[in-house]
């Protein structure tokens, strides 16, 4: 049976203001079912308060042999963080 | 009314959560796939959990000095008023989404009633486990949708458990005396006056799900007056196991 069941991927948001966040994977026949597995595989020790699912095979995932010249030219251009000034004190939770 | 007519009609409904919790995490590690499985066993575990509730409550009431253990281990095969339906096996998965559904649209409806009770301890009981059962109710509903609307094998498992567990839905509904007594007193609910809406919500699913009703006029009965088939024994010997071999044992 379980070969048969298409892959999705489970999303959740923890609280209220709070993004959906990838909390994992599991196997489902349809959407419904999708949502309801996730319910109970990931949200039983009340983890969440809303959850998105979506099948695996329509997520389009960067291939890690162009890792090269996806990410690295990034990594000596610190100008580009915005860290070269000073916060006003009355600023919290910066 | 007076407390033993209470305990006997709180033994009515908390037993059949109690066998049917029991039935069904007999299914933890064995469920058709990891997803099931561990839906399953929350179910197994929302019905447990709202029995400790009535057995405080029962252990309260009594005029001996037991607790909610003795109440759940402690009871021979006779003093359990479940209904027959919670102890039938585990079959095959058709058996138990089919045996699941026709217990949780019962369980549902008579929440609903026991929310409006007069007793505070069984309107708050109610009030939780009806978000619980709601849930429940969905699972094995969706799933039977699937399974009577799906392959050719698996509506021909899943009428078969239609047919075989049909004759145990009657009982659900009959009453014992000590229900009536405490129907009458505006704390428990009449269950008879549940039945024409469980049949009508059960039959048009069935029909949505393309499977046949079955027409019998031979109900089973027995359970509620605590004689039980032959599947009882088993249960209890397995979930007493603990209590009877180390009497009073503590975690």
């Amino acid at each position: 049976m379980k070969k048969n069941w298409p892959l999705w991927e489970v999303f959740v948001r923890s609280k209220n203001g709070l993004e959906h966040r990838h909390f994992g994977s599991l196997h489902a026949p349809d959407a419904d079912m999708a949502l309801k597995n996730a319910r109970d595989v990931y949200t039983r020790r009340n983890e969440g308060v809303s959850i998105w699912v979506v099948e695996s095979k329509n997520i389009k995932a960067s291939n890690p042999d162009d890792n090269g010249e996806m990410f690295e030219p990034a990594t000596d251009k610190a100008y580009r963080h915005p860290t070269f000034y000073d916060l006003p004190d009355d600023i919290e939770h910066m | 009314m007076t407390n033993e007519n209470l305990i006997h009609y709180i033994h009515g409904i908390a037993d059949n959560s109690m066998i049917l919790g029991q039935r069904i995490s007999e299914l933890c590690g064995h469920g058709p796939n990891l997803e099931t499985d561990i839906a399953l066993t929350n179910i197994a575990l929302d019905l447990i959990g709202q029995t400790r509730s009535y057995y405080q409550y029962v252990a309260e009431l009594s005029p001996k000095d037991i607790t909610e253990d003795d109440v759940a281990f402690l009871r021979k095969e006779r003093e359990y008023k479940n209904v027959l339906l919670v102890e039938q096996p585990n079959t095959d998965f058709a058996y138990v989404i089919v045996r699941q559904y026709f217990f949780d649209v019962f369980h549902y409806l008579l929440l609903k009633e026991l929310e409006k009770s007069k007793n505070v301890n069984f309107q708050a009981i109610a009030k939780k486990s009806l978000k619980e059962v709601s849930y429940h109710k969905r699972f094995s509903g969706d799933w039977l949708k699937r399974l009577g609307d799906g392959t050719e094998e698996s509506k021909q498992k899943t009428q078969q458990a239609v047919n075989d567990l049909w004759v145990f839905t009657d009982e659900l509904f009959h009453m014992t005396k000590d229900d009536q007594v405490v129907a009458d007193a505006g704390f428990g609910v009449d269950n008879s006056t549940l039945k024409s809406e469980y049949y009508t919500m059960v039959k048009s699913l069935l029909e949505e799900c393309k499977l046949l009703i079955p027409e019998v006029e031979y109900f089973q009965k027995g359970g509620k007056k605590g004689i039980h088939s032959e599947h009882m024994g088993y249960i209890l010997s397995d979930m007493q196991f603990m209590q009877r071999t180390y009497p009073d044992m503590k975690w």
